[in-house]
């Protein structure tokens, strides 16, 4: 017994020693937004696959959290690439570049929609803007009186407008936390909340009022927060007829025998709408290296040109296949310019409008 | 007096009936109790079987391949670049294109081509890398059927088919493999023998399988040692005073606190202070050993207390050591119940995602780790990953992999109830 207790603390220390890991990483690591995980894991398989280099590590930890690693510094420790369902903000480029992070390399992979859609049992949604912003806001325009918020009173959509089916107002979407939330708020409810003018001067003269107004969710139960999970809120739009979801338009394409997209000022999400920026509510993408790191880490440079060239995220690249709405041509031309030539952002980039 | 008694055995005949009706009323509350936790169990289990019973299958189909050496671009064979980089695609294309002659216009072709799997192309270069002999040859292939036309096909076979991600031209050409004897269902080995893909029909839980074994070996290796020497000292060393209560508290706090408290806790000073990689089953190993301590130490001292007194009587009156006392006679005694404890501590490491979620385990890895400094994630956060994805294919292994894992965790809890049984004394 005492022989068998002392194998196991040998087999204890043998295997805390390993932790003196060795100081060299062989490969890419990738972290950030959840949205551009998808397209990122399938370009990094294939590059393993294609490639001598090792199929680089993506880590969905959210494009704030990717941020926050990406800039913590230079070195084997910090990841090589940050993927971002949206630009990078000053705050954060000003954090990268005092933690010695200073030459990024910027790359806008194309676009994603952001889509409303219930259930093929009911009939299909046409929603505008406008009557996003009023079902789905916290407080309301005061209908009888002008330049007056009153707590959101509508009950069914056809209390926001009386061209809309008249059932319960209930729609599932993401929390807080996720970028797919940001950009629906900014993209359509600042754009709904837009439409009454009043509200829309606010933006110039207290924009912190504004986007009280316009970013503020109902916290009735007409608003559910469903979780991350894109999947979950398809399959409870599924057992609610009734329901609304709000996603992302991968998975509308992935699933179109259960549900459909509501039509937005008109407008279906198509791959082709998107595109063309008919369809509104949708948000680039982007990822970001680390110019330092070339070089250093191999297969960096290989992995962007990689990510860059037509077969991939082309307009008949294999990322379209996954659900990525491509740039167009002349877009594309000049990022792949940029990234074969290690260009990085200037740090005037992100002041310019 | 003869009054008395016969009064209360009145009052005990009259209430005898009222208390047979309360015992029932107690009994069948503990069967609907027991029916509504194995309904539950029941439930999940047919729905998980049900989903994820088509993730064990895959659809393959059989192509005539000529490797012909001008189509693969491979004039060398001695050149392992060339043959490396030769156009398997390419000859994949030009099978179907002869299967189907009749589709012409590119669009349709596209569709076409998008019908094998795009690891089937890295399968043959693999086949011939290590075996050049075979260009200039034609063979007969299974190739794995893309993901779409894996669903459908499957949905097709269970007579509701899934139509909305092939067309009437993709159809109609299942259609004719069908006939034709070209198209099968058969086991998945793929999804036991490789790593996570971003493509389902590709993707396998090897690479998950082994990074929880390897965190489950550093977990298991030094939170066995450390919980019961702590338990041995705790127990049979240590004075009962206001410290010792004070630790004991303290452990079976720890024991409640959530899970994700000790991946902070892990990230903060494994990876910050300590400077150790991201995602490595080493960090993970130690976060889940933080986790299971409390557990192990908890059933260490359960077993320890078990033992009677008078078997360390007995062995300290003979003139034992303190310590021979216990090496020799107490602690077998009490190993079988360590050792469940241990198990089960190890169960419940195997279940966790929460911890991991912090020190980077969840993360795409297509590589299977082999050794406990390489990344990978564990088979719940595969789970979870899966679970996340929008392609249709990985709802059915999402649910495989549940089951896998379920086939995991009944294994380890009956081995444990097994040991016990065996190896229990008692006295």
């Amino acid at each position: 017994m005492i022989k068998e207790l002392l194998k196991l603390a040998c087999l204890a220390t043998a295997f805390a020693a390993p932790m003196g890991y060795s100081a060299s990483r062989d490969n890419i690591m990738v972290v950030g937004s959840s949205t551009v995980f998808p397209f990122s894991k399938v370009v990094a398989e294939r590059f393993g696959k294609k490639t001598k280099f090792k199929a680089p590590k993506v880590e969905p930890t959210g494009t704030g959290g990717g941020f926050k690693e990406f800039c913590k510094g230079i070195g084997l420790a910090y990841p090589d690439i940050a993927n971002a369902s949206r630009r990078i903000k000053q705050s954060e480029f000003d954090d990268c570049r005092s933690n010695g992070v200073k030459d990024i390399i910027e790359v806008q992979i194309g676009y994603d929609g952001i889509v409303i859609a219930n259930s093929v049992k009911s009939k299909q949604f046409a929603l505008s803007l406008r009557d996003v912003f009023l079902g789905l806001a916290k407080m309301v325009p005061d209908p009888k009186a002008e330049g007056k918020l009153i707590a959101n009173p509508y009950k069914t959509w056809k209390d926001v407008n009386p061209n809309l089916p008249g059932t319960k107002i209930e729609v599932f979407g993401p929390p807080p936390t996720s970028g797919t939330r940001d950009a629906f708020v900014e993209l359509a409810m600042e754009g709904g909340c837009s439409h009454f003018d009043w509200i829309k001067a606010l933006k110039k003269t207290d924009k912190n009022r504004f986007k009280a107004i316009c970013h503020g969710m109902r916290e009735d139960g007409a608003f559910v927060e469903a979780g991350e999970n894109d999947n979950l809120i398809v399959r409870k739009l599924n057992e609610s007829a009734g329901s609304l979801g709000i996603f992302g338009f991968s998975f509308l394409d992935q699933n179109a025998d259960k549900v459909h997209a509501a039509t937005i000022d008109g407008n279906v999400p198509t791959f082709d709408s998107i595109a063309s920026g008919d369809y509104i509510v949708s948000r680039p993408l982007y990822f970001y290296a680390k110019k330092a790191h070339i070089g250093v880490i191999p297969g960096i440079k290989e992995f962007l040109v990689e990510f860059t060239s037509r077969g991939t995220w082309g307009e008949e690249g294999y990322l379209s296949e996954k659900g990525l709405i491509p740039l167009d041509t002349s877009e594309r031309r000049e990022i792949a310019r940029r990234v074969r030539a290690l260009e990085p952002m200037p740090a005037s980039a992100l002041t310019m409008h | 007096m003869t009054k008395a008694v016969s009064t209360q055995a009145e009052l005990v005949e009259r209430s005898l009936k009222k208390r047979y009706r309360a015992e029932k009323r107690f009994k069948i509350a503990g069967i609907i109790s027991i029916s509504v936790g194995i309904a539950a169990l029941f439930a999940l289990f047919i729905e998980i079987f049900g989903n994820g019973i088509g993730g064990f299958s895959q659809t393959k189909i059989k192509l005539d391949i000529v490797l012909d050496s001008e189509e693969l671009e491979i004039y060398d064979v001695n050149n392992e670049e060339e043959v490396s980089n030769g156009y398997y695609e390419g000859v994949i294309r030009l099978a179907l294109r002869k299967k189907f002659p009749e589709v012409k216009s590119r669009g349709d072709r596209r569709k076409l081509y998008s019908m094998i799997s795009d690891g089937a192309s890295y399968r043959l270069r693999d086949l011939v890398m290590a075996d050049t002999s075979l260009i200039g040859q034609t063979k007969t292939f299974w190739f794995l059927a893309d993901d779409d036309f894996d669903t459908y096909f499957k949905t097709l076979l269970d007579g509701d088919p899934y139509t909305a991600r092939v067309d009437e031209k993709q159809r109609a050409w299942v259609d004719q493999l069908i006939e034709e004897g070209n198209i099968e269902k058969g086991f998945n080995t793929a999804f036991f023998t490789s790593g996570d893909s971003s493509e389902p029909e590709l993707a396998g839980i090897l690479g998950a399988v082994i990074g929880s074994l390897l965190t489950l070996a550093i977990t298991l290796a030094l939170s066995f040692p450390i919980g019961v020497a702590a338990a041995i000292y705790l127990n049979e060393y240590a004075p009962k005073n206001r410290l010792t209560e004070l630790i004991e508290v303290n452990i079976r706090n720890l024991a409640a606190v959530p899970s994700i408290i000790f991946g902070l806790l892990g990230l903060a000073i494994f990876i910050n202070l300590f400077g150790m990689p991201r995602s490595v089953p080493t960090v993970g190993g130690l976060v889940l050993t933080l986790m299971t301590l409390p557990t192990i130490i908890m059933s260490s001292r359960a077993a320890l207390e078990a033992v009677p007194p008078s078997i360390r009587e007995a062995a300290l009156g003979l003139g034992a050591s303190k310590m021979q006392t216990i090496l020799h006679h107490v602690l077998p005694l009490a190993l079988p119940g360590m050792l469940t404890g241990a198990i089960i501590g190890m169960a419940q490491a195997l279940g966790e995602t929460a911890p991991l979620l912090m020190i980077g385990m969840v993360a795409f890895i297509v590589d299977v780790p082999s050794w406990f400094t390489d990344s990978a994630t564990v088979l719940p956060v595969q789970i979870f990953l899966w679970s996340d994805s929008p392609e249709r294919a990985f709802v059915e292994k999402t649910s495989a992999a549940i089951m896998v894992l379920l086939l995991f965790l009944i294994f380890m809890n009956t081995m444990a109830v097994l040991l016990r049984k065996k190896l229990e004394r008692r006295w």
